[in-house]
């Protein structure tokens, strides 16, 4: 069922490089540049009167909507990225050796900890006005989404089939045409698929990003999160299970009005010779099908698009450019332009660093890191072990795999972050270690992931295979060995990083907790950060997320990638 | 004689469906297997000898008979038969060497045994060198050979092989097959007896010394023949031709009264149908009418030539037999005078002749058209016809019927589809 898909961050098979040091030094200058703006600006400001956050359950359908409000706002903004960063890295040789490694690095910053900066740059932006914290909010939604999105654009324009490619040159498409009518549907599965995993990772986002505490001011925008929030202060479980209750409604709402129909459209754009197994169309696109308002209604969508696709909208005439055509003499200008913002960043990396931190910081940060890494692993080994038996069990018995798939799936979109109050309540009850029992909140909302691939990999075993290894009596643990773990581990893999990245983000969250006045931390990089923004020390905000991004690169690097490129060479059937 | 190595008795195989009645995959066949011969289960695909294959493997249970293996019941699979194949279902995450051990691993076979019998399998059949190579390396031919070497490593007292050619090239597959033949006849096989699927003939004929030939819907043993030459067996023998042709004819004798009695039955719609292009059809009939057959052809021969196989073959013939374009017999395919016309006819005379027969003898085109006649918005769902469909067969053969119609429905411009919205409607239509 999910074959095609893999997480945009795995296919990246690509050795690090210097445009990888680039990247990194480029983004970070940048937002120590913002922060650094943003820290002059730190000035108390009234709280508007409109975000007064009240706890009456009746008040949280406007709340819900408000906040998915913004995650499509976001969600808006992050399709216009893809368009416009996703194609250009495909199209131009010279702005994809900057653009993708780029876009690999920003895959992997925690953007948790940089929610501050954004909250108050924005705020500056609009002064006094709630617009400014709405922007910063839906800022931060924006750079959950997009990446991954811009990433599997890229890789669809850069695998467009060779002859359909040939066809629309030889039928005299303009660039403008052929973009339309040939790339954008061979990257509508893709881009469908993450989208909704985008969509999932928002959904935590939103929650942690409309109540922001800088220093002594806090925040907040109303909307599910803020709810959330100021239950959590005022110790008020019932609003908390009203709160779930609202995003699981929400949730499923979306789930069933946008994406199924969404990802069952999108089917017909597979680029695939043989006809899958079809499932039955969600009852949403038969309405839209059957209906006829409905249909007419999409119809005239689809018409105006067409028609926008159909123009001849070309800025040049004749032959195309061949990408090494262009001059030496841009060619060594725009290396020279990189190269300055990289001497720029550098001294800028530099000078901050030297002002504000020791090399006692950096020594503290990476063994923080090294705690949480810790955890991350144990979390991963136990994670594998708990839902990769249950995983393949479902998946291998039809009937069940259908059943389980959706559920894990809308798991993985529940933001996690909901229940972690009742973690905090559990942990100060039984006097529980807050150092050990903090650490399943990180995984929380991503081990799904793992679940839900395996079942895709079990279900998508081949059943000759099943025959031959039960013709030859094989059993026990050499069928685990040598049958199936072989077979899902492509899938498990894909999960297995979707998870593990989703666990470093959430450690900015989940080891830091507090239920009213009590607080538990654990120790670790995460705790690092929340403690660090809290304090309003920007310092060492950026530092410990610089850390964290190195971590979760080298993690993806020096682990996922060798294991996936094993897994894709060695592992995959046909 | 000994005691027999397999026994079938009264073998039923059915699956539930909700609404209607239990579909009945195999019934009532008997089978018994002695040591020292080859047998092979002929029929047309959806005959059961398949499943009837996966059941003496102790994959499937039979829903009624019993299967004794050396006198003892079998429930699961069964030490002492070994699988092969139609799509090799190797590994591909081992090695030919690791795929080939597998089976004595499972058995806890050690290691230095394991790796002496695996590479004596490997000479045996011809792959020494590969080893170390994965099954993505080697050519289709090769791989079944790998599949063939990890089912005689274990040492089976009974080799069954699920079509294990009919994934490969022609040459390629003749050249396995004289291989096997050849390893037989001298006693290298590491096996006693050797039961084989095929829907090809000639494969038949070539290696068997025995043909249980199946009937479809339900499967059923038709008929049993001894296959009496000794090997090595030549093709172009007029002996093997005869029986070749023998065998063709009894399949075509059964396949004849199949619709005739589906008509007579109850209900107009219980008729199966297969899913024929149009292209096809009337490729076939071309060929039959142009010299050398000039509107009568022998069916081996015209399989031959075209390169078909029984499977491809019969339905086809089946479907221009249901539009009255050709008659079956004898083993021999006979072009009526519509057929002719239909050859003789340019792109718009063929689509109306085709409508003409399209709607004389498919009842469920015919209702289509009928019913879109008496729609206000001339539009109906095709969920209803299968629906109404699957209350005479099961949804699969629903599904290929109803695709079946919606394919020359379109062709004659009877009506058209809307495949989005599953919906016939006769729009574009003059």
């Amino acid at each position: 069922m999910r074959t095609a898909n893999t997480p945009a961050l795995a296919t990246a098979r690509r050795l690090p490089n210097i445009w990888d040091v680039v990247a990194l030094v480029c983004v970070f200058a940048t937002l120590i540049t913002i922060s650094h703006i943003a820290r002059g600006t730190l000035v108390p400001i009234d709280a508007p009167g409109a975000t007064d956050i009240g706890l009456d359950p009746w008040r949280l359908p406007e709340y819900a909507a408000r906040t998915t409000l913004r995650m499509f706002a976001a969600l808006a903004l992050a399709l216009l990225f893809t368009f416009t960063y996703g194609t250009a890295a495909a199209k131009s040789r010279r702005a994809g050796t900057i653009l993708v490694p780029l876009l690999d690095i920003l895959q992997s910053v925690p953007i948790l900890g940089f929610l501050t900066f954004t909250v108050v740059f924005f705020m500056n932006l609009f002064p006094g006005q709630v617009l400014g914290l709405e922007l910063a909010a839906i800022f931060a939604i924006f750079t959950s989404q997009a990446w991954n999105m811009a990433f599997s654009m890229y890789q669809s324009l850069r695998t467009v089939p060779a002859d359909l490619a040939e066809a629309s040159v030889s039928f005299h498409l303009s660039a403008w045409q052929k973009f339309w009518r040939l790339e954008v549907p061979f990257a509508i599965p893709g881009l469908v698929w993450n989208t909704m995993m985008s969509m999932s990772g928002g959904w935590f986002f939103v929650v942690a990003s409309e109540a922001i505490s800088v220093g002594d001011n806090t925040w907040k925008l109303p909307g599910i999160g803020s709810y959330i929030a100021v239950a959590q202060a005022q110790r008020d479980f019932a609003a908390i299970g009203y709160a779930i209750v609202a995003m699981l409604v929400v949730i499923l709402a979306y789930d069933q009005l946008l994406f199924r129909p969404l990802v069952a459209w999108s089917a017909k754009f597979r680029f695939e010779t043989t006809a899958g197994a079809t499932a039955a169309d969600p009852w949403m696109l038969r309405l839209i099908r059957r209906t006829r308002l409905l249909s007419a209604l999409g119809d005239i969508a689809g018409q105006s698009l067409s028609a926008i696709g159909g123009m001849r909208m070309s800025f040049r005439r004749g032959t195309r450019r061949r990408a090494t055509e262009g001059s030496r003499l841009t060619g060594a200008i725009w290396t020279f332009c990189i190269a300055a913002f990289f001497a720029w960043g550098a001294w800028r990396a530099f000078t901050f660093a030297s002002a504000e931190l020791t090399w006692r910081d950096l020594g503290d940060a990476v063994l923080l890191g090294l705690i949480t890494m810790v955890r991350v692993v144990v979390l991963m080994i136990l994670a594998s072990l708990v839902w990769v038996p249950i995983g393949v069990w479902l998946g291998l018995r039809p009937a069940w795999a259908r059943r389980a798939q959706p559920v894990a799936q809308f798991l993985a979109a529940f933001p996690a972050n909901l229940f972690f109050p009742v973690f905090v309540v559990a942990i100060v009850h039984f006097h529980l270690n807050q150092e050990i029992w903090l650490t399943p909140l990180m995984i929380l909302g991503t081990q799904w992931y793992i679940l839900f691939n395996v079942v895709a990999g079990a279900a998508a075993f081949p059943g000759d295979l099943r025959e031959a290894a039960a013709n030859f009596r094989i059993g026990g643990l050499l069928w685990w060995r040598k049958v199936m773990i072989p077979g899902i581990f492509s899938y498990y893999i894909t999960g297995a990083i979707t998870a593990s990245g989703g666990c470093w983000n959430a450690a900015i969250v989940a080891e830091v907790v507090s239920w009213g006045d009590t607080k538990l931390v654990a120790h670790g990089l995460g705790a690092y950060i929340a403690t660090a923004t809290e304090k309003g020390d920007m310092a060492r905000v950026v530092l410990g997320v610089a850390v964290m991004s190195a971590f979760v690169l080298s993690f993806n690097r020096l682990v996922w990638h060798p294991l996936y490129a094993f897994a894709r060479r060695r592992l995959t059937l046909g | 004689m000994d005691a027999p190595l397999l026994e079938v008795l009264a073998c039923r195989q059915s699956y539930h469906k909700e609404a209607s009645a239990d579909l009945v995959v195999l019934d009532d066949v008997n089978l018994t297997l002695r040591e020292g011969e080859i047998v092979a289960l002929l029929g047309r695909s959806g005959s059961g000898k398949s499943t009837l294959l996966r059941i003496v493997a102790g994959l499937l249970k039979p829903t009624a008979g019993t299967v004794s293996w050396r006198g003892g019941a079998v429930s699961g699979p069964t030490e002492g038969i070994a699988m092969v194949f139609q799509s090799f279902a190797l590994f591909p995450w081992l090695t030919v060497q690791e795929n080939v051990e597998l089976g004595l691993e499972a058995r806890g076979v050690p290691r230095a045994e394991r790796e002496k019998r695996a590479e004596d399998a490997l000479d045996l059949i011809g792959l020494g060198g590969f080893s170390s190579a994965y099954p993505k390396e080697l050519s289709g031919g090769m791989r079944q050979r790998v599949g063939l070497a990890r089912a005689l490593v274990v040492y089976p007292d009974l080799l069954l092989m699920d079509e294990p050619f009919s994934a490969l090239d022609v040459l390629t597959a003749e050249t396995l097959r004289t291989d096997l033949v050849e390893l037989w006849a001298e006693g290298k096989l590491p096996v006693k007896s050797v039961l084989m699927v095929t829907h090809n003939i000639e494969e038949a004929v070539l290696m068997c010394d025995r043909i249980l030939v199946f009937s479809s819907n339900p499967g059923r043993v038709a008929s049993e023949l001894i296959v009496p030459f000794p090997h090595p067996r030549n093709r172009l023998d007029p002996a093997f031709r005869e029986m070749v042709d023998g065998i063709y004819a009894l399949m075509t004798r059964r396949a004849v009264p199949e619709p005739k009695a589906a008509a007579v039955q109850a209900h107009p719609l219980a008729m199966p149908l297969e899913r024929v292009g149009i292209n096809l059809m009337a490729g076939l009939m071309e060929a039959v009418a142009a010299p050398p057959y000039d509107g009568r052809a022998d069916l081996p021969a015209l399989a031959a030539t075209l390169h078909y196989e029984v499977d491809d073959l019969l339905p086809l013939g089946e479907t221009l037999q249901l539009f009255r374009f050709a008659i079956l017999e004898e083993g021999d395919i006979l072009l009526t005078e519509k057929g002719r016309a239909f050859t003789q006819a340019d792109v718009d005379g063929r689509r109306v002749l085709f409508a003409e027969a399209l709607r004389a003898h498919v009842p469920l085109a015919g209702m289509i058209r009928q019913v879109l006649d008496e729609r206000w918005n001339h539009r109906a769902s095709a969920v209803r016809f299968r629906d109404e469909l699957e209350d005479h067969m099961s949804p699969d053969y629903a599904a290929d019927t109803l695709r079946a119609v919606i394919g020359w429905g379109r062709y004659a411009e009877l009506f058209s589809y809307d495949e989005e919205a599953e919906q016939f409607n006769l729009e574009d239509l003059e």
